[in-house]
């Protein structure tokens, strides 16, 4: 059985899977119920300045597939709504009764020194094992100058986190919002700044639906609506590419990371820590089926670890980074054809509309005179783009072969045809 | 039933709402999670073989699609363009020998996308809207067509020479339109009346007249309907029944299973009608199997049916078949009938059993009796060839060239009264449907008339 303990800015937890600061964590009784069911840890929900905020009602909004699967969701909720210590007790108590259980503190506070300062040592002091800075928040909060309003700014970003070393022991997550240009820029001044980990993503500011009824956006808050933070599975993309950047970025190199964005399932988390994350945040899948789906998150790593021989995260954290690359640096004489296996195939054509309607004319279809549909690849004519592989329903039936071309690897800065190249000779 | 006979209670034990529930829809319809988990089964298929198996041509994959992005009325609309009566042919197509035999699905050992069910969806989901009715009537050529026969082929003709802009008279013998739809078709597989308000729906279109309690003889001749319009179409299907041959055929309790369902049909208090205890049916088509499976509704405490070969040469399809005997029909192949016993009213029917030698069905010889009161026979229609003077029959049935025109100029044919495919519903709208386009050829001076 391959061992789940992970380390993220020396922390340790018993596994990977930590809840993410949102509304699963937003209190005592929901975060006993996360650590009995196996959650290695939990970020609290984000902790503000006294008085605390007001909630609306009316707060998801849902990207529903036509099977009505859960794409992703919006919400507009703000953060903690209950008084902070009332939260800082709720802490305490579940320190003590969850020993072996990570609590990390989020917090957010408006771009003043003292605010951060305060707020971010009476939560140290409810005994949490770190600190995490909400600098992402893409709705309401950022309207009053925190959330993202400071993760935008990578001074601001760099700032704040260092406002928080400077206040406490507890190791410190800068949370980053994919609300910007270029991830590495905050990524680098949280490091900059003294951050330990970096936890990414925050939600990306989104109108998830638009009620056509109401003609407002969706959720319609009395007629009206407004954008807000878009999760779930539909963002692992998005936040794949935003932990590789960092992971394999000179500049951000080595800063650990605590990576979140539409992780539903043990391979999602595989993929996660395969880019270079040290430990996992997961909310939306928590939302979506409640908190057991933990249990096949950790048998379905252990047994994909124990598969492949991987005794520990450690030993295969960060594997798939090496592997990716710029562009530049792909094999321009690498080729793979798409191979049709007639004994799987229903027929169906999904492969031949999608190539002759909108890629490169390389599946044949002929109707023989009994009848029998036959789809058939022209390896002249494809290009290996794989779109006819990804289309049809059938899984495996159609492969994407590599060709034996025995060309060396070159790539485009060192290809005869980039005119680039041309000039610098 | 003949009246002076002695019966038992119809159907011991089982009360008028049994008997009601009984004749419920045979196929529960699809609510709408149903089916949206239905939809989601359609790969949609690109020049998908459903289409090119139903005899309309209904663009299949893209109704489906309309219902998974819950444009319900526009899956209905894209039915209804090509099939006037998909809410019929849903009910009543053999779907497991058209479209859903089709169905890619079945190539990976998987169910086929319920394609009747859904397609009964779409189609009562707008009916059930009474909104606006889905086509308009194109602008009046002035010209005017008789259609002989208000029955699928017939309605279908007068509804797209409607969108075509011509007027129609249609001529029905019946009281009511819909031809089988009303008449012949299972009472589980049309139930609330939905073959009325189907034709109810399409005349909406306007420019539609029917005559009822007229066909074709004396008072309205073929040469006459010529005279008087400018096309006529004849859709009268086959309005005669096929006769065993055997003496005492005409005996109280031997009677045509079509006229068996007709009057089950026409009847809306199903406990109220008569059945015999002990029931033979004799044929192997899905009329017979629809007269033995609602014999057997209706109380009979045994249902035989007999067909003279093995289960494969039934026309009925292996669904009905099962239908039948899930149904408690007992199925007794190889046997041909032989004589018909009884004074007053039947008693019993003696059979000989049958083999095929040199390719020929034969008899062996032995031979067996079955007690009976009601022998139903659906052995095959055939069509009427009184008042048909002048018009060329091939094989039995009405000429027709591939444009549905027929030897007489000006006069087209479709529907089960000529050989185009099988003897289904939904062949007779395709057949209904292309002759109005033949019929619009003609009148514009193209087609051949």
């Amino acid at each position: 059985m391959a061992d789940l303990r992970c380390t993220i800015a020396g922390i340790e937890s018993i596994n990977p899977f930590w809840l993410a600061s949102a509304p699963p964590t937003d209190k005592y009784y929901n975060v006993v119920r996360a650590f009995e069911a196996g959650w290695g840890g939990v970020v609290w929900k984000t902790l503000g300045e006294d008085p605390p905020v007001v909630n609306v009602s009316s707060r998801y909004g849902v990207h529903h597939n036509s099977a009505r699967g859960v794409v992703g969701i919006n919400n507009i909720e703000l953060i903690s709504d209950r008084p902070l210590d009332i939260n800082l007790k709720e802490i305490e108590a579940c320190r003590k009764e969850w020993p072996d259980r990570v609590i990390i503190g989020s917090m957010m506070a408006p771009i003043d020194e003292q605010a951060w300062k305060d707020l971010a040592i009476k939560i140290a002091n409810s005994g949490v094992h770190g600190i995490e800075l909400n600098l992402g928040c893409p709705h309401g909060m950022c309207e009053r100058g925190m959330g993202s309003a400071i993760g935008q700014v990578p001074e601001m970003v760099e700032q704040t986190t260092r406002w928080v070393r400077e206040a406490v022991d507890v190791p410190v997550f800068t949370k980053l919002t994919p609300n910007i240009t270029n991830i590495l820029w905050p990524a680098e001044a949280a490091k900059t700044g003294g951050a330990h980990a970096v936890s990414l993503i925050n939600t990306v500011n989104s109108i998830v639906s638009v009620d056509l009824d109401a003609m407002a956006p969706d959720p319609v808050v009395d007629g009206k609506g407004t954008h807000g933070g878009y999760c779930g599975s539909a963002v692992k993309p998005i936040a794949l590419n935003m932990v590789a950047e960092i992971a394999r970025a000179t500049e951000t190199q080595g800063i650990d990371i605590s990576a979140i964005g539409g992780i539903e399932t043990w391979k999602d988390a595989a993929e996660f820590i395969a880019l270079g994350a040290n430990a996992l945040q997961v909310c939306t899948a928590a939302m979506l089926y409640g908190f057991r789906i933990v249990d096949d998150m950790i048998d379905g790593l252990s047994a994909f670890m124990d598969q492949k021989g991987y005794r520990s995260i450690e030993d295969f954290r960060g594997m798939a980074v090496k592997n990716t690359v710029d562009w530049n640096e792909l094999n321009m004489n690498f080729d793979t054809k798409a191979v049709i296996d007639p004994d799987k195939c229903i027929e169906c054509g999904r492969c031949h509309i999608a190539c002759e309607d909108t890629s490169h004319q390389a599946i044949e279809f002929a109707v023989a005179p009994d009848g029998k549909r036959s789809f058939t690849v022209i390896d002249e004519e494809c290009v290996g783009c794989n779109l006819c592989a990804h289309v049809c329903p059938v899984p495996d039936c159609i492969e994407m072969k590599p060709v034996e071309t025995k060309k060396p690897y070159v790539t485009w800065p060192e290809h005869p045809l980039n005119p680039m190249k041309a000039a610098a000779e | 039933m003949p009246d002076g006979i002695d019966h038992s209670p119809p159907c011991v034990g089982a009360s008028a709402d049994d008997i009601e529930a009984r004749f419920g829809d045979l196929h529960k319809p699809l609510t709408s999670i149903k089916a949206i988990a239905a939809a989601e089964h359609c790969i949609y298929c690109y020049d998908a073989p459903c289409v090119q198996a139903c005899p309309t041509g209904i663009d299949i994959p893209t109704f489906i699609h309309q219902i998974r992005t819950d444009n319900v009325d526009g899956a209905a609309r894209t039915i209804l363009s090509e099939n006037i009566m998909g809410g019929t042919c849903a009910r009543a197509c053999p779907t497991e020998v058209l479209c859903e035999q089709a169905c890619v699905r079945n190539h990976g050992e998987e169910a086929p996308v319920e394609i009747g069910l859904l397609q009964r969806f779409a189609v009562d989901h707008l009916m059930a809207e009474n909104g606006p009715h889905p086509f308009t009537r194109g602008p009046d050529t002035g010209k005017h067509i008789a259609i002989v026969g208000a029955g699928p082929a017939g309605l279908s003709c007068a509804h797209r020479l409607a969108m075509l802009g011509h007027k129609t008279t249609v001529f029905e013998a019946k009281p009511k339109p819909g031809g089988l739809n009303e008449y012949g078709l299972a009472a589980y597989k049309m139930v609330d009346n939905f073959a009325q308000r189907e034709v109810d729906f399409l005349l909406e279109i306007g420019g539609i007249e029917i005559v009822y309690g007229k066909g074709l003889g004396s008072e309205v001749s073929l040469s006459n309907l010529r005279k008087e319009y400018d096309a006529v179409f004849v859709g009268i299907g086959l309005g005669k029944t096929n006769k065993l041959g055997l003496d005492k055929e005409d005996l109280p309790g031997v009677e045509d299973a079509i006229d068996f369902i007709e009057r089950l049909r026409q009847t809306d208090n199903k406990a109220s009608l008569e059945v015999g205890r002990d029931v033979i049916v004799i044929g192997g088509g899905n009329t017979a199997i629809d007269a033995a499976v609602q014999a057997s509704k209706l109380g009979a405490e045994t249902v035989t049916l007999v067909y003279r070969r093995g289960e494969d040469a039934m026309s009925a399809t292996t669904y009905e078949i099962d239908l039948a005997r899930r149904s408690g029909v007992t199925v007794r192949l190889w046997s041909k009938p032989q004589s018909i016993k009884g004074d007053t009213h039947v008693k019993a029917m003696k059979f000989e059993r049958t083999r095929v030698m040199n390719g020929k069905l034969v008899g062996t010889g032995e031979t067996y009796k079955i007690t009976t009161d009601m022998v139903l026979k659906a052995i095959g229609q055939q069509l009427d060839l009184a008042s048909l003077t002048g018009l060329e029959i091939a094989g039995g049935k009405l000429g027709a060239a591939r444009d549905f025109s027929t030897n007489v100029k000006g006069v087209f044919a479709g529907g089960d009264c000529i050989k185009s495919g099988d003897d289904l519903t939904v062949q007779a709208v395709e057949d209904g449907k292309q002759a109005a386009h033949a019929i619009d050829d003609f009148l514009k001076g193209g087609g051949h008339g």
